[in-house]
């Protein structure tokens, strides 16, 4: 029997975002997967280029409505570092509070996408209606549900009242206790194990090697996390375990996540305990001095890289992104092959993929390596004609009408 | 490229009802219960993680009969969050086409509106209506999940009163 090529996407049920994989498959084995990307690409690298820095925030931003606080922090921690302005403490403990939020509004939806793509649906329906809390949470923080807009060059928008610090408090409480049950059921619950155990392996070596980043890498043991790696906003003085697992598989990068989650909500506690008096703000000019800088952030989804070149005018020259999707990328292609067809959809929704974040260029990665012995949809059809025929029912008198092969 | 009569397309005219009753029947299931079908055209996910939002149990759209589905072909209405970017633009258009009839597309966010915050960026063709015919449009950016049930209901209001009006 000769290999199939299955097209997934762009517009597929399984997928969130316009993306397209080809898979070769043998059967029901795949045998090669073709990551086809680009259909996200909107060219906002080009477009800072034409905008100041504080308009950027609100574009960068919207590179991606999930993880928003990630990319205009990591923006803003470049345009500071060009500036040569340190912001104040209260200003780095509220962007703090704000990237774990996120963090917490990210892995639940992550959650509820994983329980959807494996036909769990009652988990989907669980953590989102949890994962509004959060939402509440960031909506009366920020005034926005997603692209909170909360940073500006120099430090925060908005202050924390000592009601809202009660209100998040409360929340925080009960989202703990709602996720040691999620840890039960991902850790015990046997129709989730049997089917996420051994399902899209990466060995340690594989991931070190394919350049995995975030809870793909740290589910293979891995010790890799940018806020302790090289601290940023008030990750330094706050104490947090990286959490790894050993399993390699879609299991333990579930397991991973929900782990963190409750790291997130030590963190949150103890930067509300904490939280400095101070400015908000400190004034920084128009004009940024000509230089270059990068920086580094741990998004939901790994590490996420900015690079920025100023030319010493209000507009940068260069805006470079790096999202974390990228960087899992071609681990997928490698935990793809080998695997079932069925596996495909928790597998690609367990890097947890971002498009809108990767998709600010165009990449295409051939693995196709047999492409000889391939059917195509007629040479199909005449196949299972023929494959009937000798069994004795006769299709041949209809295949007139679908001569289009459609 | 079919369709693209926007609203009045959801009715068989007077003189070609020939099965009145059965007419009939139809659109009041239509009008009960659409079908979606989500296509992000290149957005954020802001606005793809409210419209999931609007499907789960804090604000629960199915209670006016929508239901998200897999395949264009079993879809009434297209759901569009993002700006049209030169990739998704081909993409797009065959999901509309492959929509049966009477079908409606709404554009979810300011990006699928008018093309937002992109307008101008190289990769984008600007907003969904550039491409498709658009029946609803739900500002924001992204809109609350209260916008966009509200600009769903208010989609099918309208259809209600055009099929009032007909009868007239």
């Amino acid at each position: 029997m000769g290999k199939v090529v299955v097209p997934v996407g762009p517009q597929h049920p399984a997928l969130k975002e316009p993306e397209g994989f080809s898979l070769t498959l043998e059967g029901e084995k795949v045998v090669s997967a073709t990551v086809r990307l680009g259909y996200n690409h909107r060219g906002i690298e080009k477009a800072c280029e034409e905008r100041t820095y504080t308009q950027n925030i609100y574009l960068i931003e919207r590179i991606c409505g999930i993880c928003s606080h990630t990319h205009s922090t990591c923006f803003i921690q470049c345009v500071e570092e060009l500036a040569g302005v340190e912001i104040t403490s209260r200003a780095a403990y509220i962007r703090t509070l704000v990237g774990e939020l996120e963090r917490i509004h990210s892995h639940l939806l992550w959650l509820g996408v994983a329980g959807h793509e494996i036909g769990f649906d009652t988990l989907f329906m669980y953590s989102w209606r949890d994962r509004e809390l959060v939402m509440d949470l960031l909506a009366m923080l920020t005034g926005n549900r997603v692209n909170y807009g909360i940073n500006t060059i120099g430090g925060v928008r908005r202050d924390v009242s000592s009601e809202q610090i009660k209100d998040i408090l409360k929340t925080v409480d009960k989202l703990e206790e709602r996720t040691k049950y999620y840890i039960e059921v991902l850790t015990q619950e046997t129709t989730i194990v049997q089917r996420l155990a051994g399902v899209g392996r990466l060995s340690k070596e594989d991931a070190i090697r394919l350049g995995a980043a975030g809870p793909t890498a740290r589910a293979a043991g891995v010790k890799r996390d940018t806020r302790k790696d090289d601290p940023y906003a008030a990750y330094g003085e706050v104490p947090f375990e990286v959490i790894t697992d050993q399993n390699s598989d879609v299991l333990g990068r579930g397991i991973v996540r929900v782990k963190e989650l409750m790291e997130s909500y030590k963190i949150i506690r103890y930067v509300l305990e904490r939280l400095p008096e101070g400015e908000l703000t400190v004034k920084v000019p128009k004009k940024i001095p000509a230089g270059e800088a990068i920086s580094r952030y741990e998004a939901p989804r790994g590490e996420d890289v900015h690079y920025v070149k100023s030319n010493g005018t209000e507009m940068p020259e260069r805006v470079k992104v790096r999202a974390p999707t990228l960087a899992n990328l071609s681990s997928i292609s490698h935990m793809l092959e080998g695997g079932y067809l069925a596996d495909v959809p928790i597998i690609i929704a367990a890097i947890d993929p971002c498009f809108s974040c990767t998709d600010r260029m165009i990449t295409v990665t051939d693995r196709e390596k047999d492409s000889k012995s391939m059917l195509d949809w007629n040479k199909l059809r005449a196949y299972s004609i023929d494959w009937h025929k000798e069994r004795g029912l006769d299709f041949s008198a209809i295949s007139h009408l679908r001569e289009d092969g459609r | 490229m079919s369709g693209g009569k926007g609203l009045c397309s959801l009715y068989i005219s007077p003189e070609k009802r020939k099965f009145i009753m059965f007419d009939k029947l139809i659109n009041w299931a239509r009008m009960k219960s659409p079908w979606i079908i989500h296509f992000n055209t290149g957005s954020c996910n802001g606005c793809d993680i409210e419209i999931v939002s609007t499907l789960t149990p804090r604000y629960d759209l199915e209670r006016f009969g929508v239901q998200q589905k897999g395949s264009p072909r079993h879809a009434d209405v297209l759901v569009c969050s993002g700006p049209v970017t030169l990739q998704t633009k081909d993409r797009i258009q065959r999901v509309y086409e492959q929509m049966t009839e009477p079908k409606f597309v709404v554009a979810v966010g300011t990006c699928a509106s008018s093309g937002g915050v992109f307008t101008g960026c190289y990769g984008v063709s600007g907003g969904i209506d550039s491409v498709v015919p658009v029946s609803a449009y739900i500002p924001g950016c992204p809109p609350r999940p209260e916008a966009i049930i509200d600009g769903v209901v208010k989609l099918l209001g309208s259809l209600e009163k055009k099929e009032e009006e007909e009868k007239k």
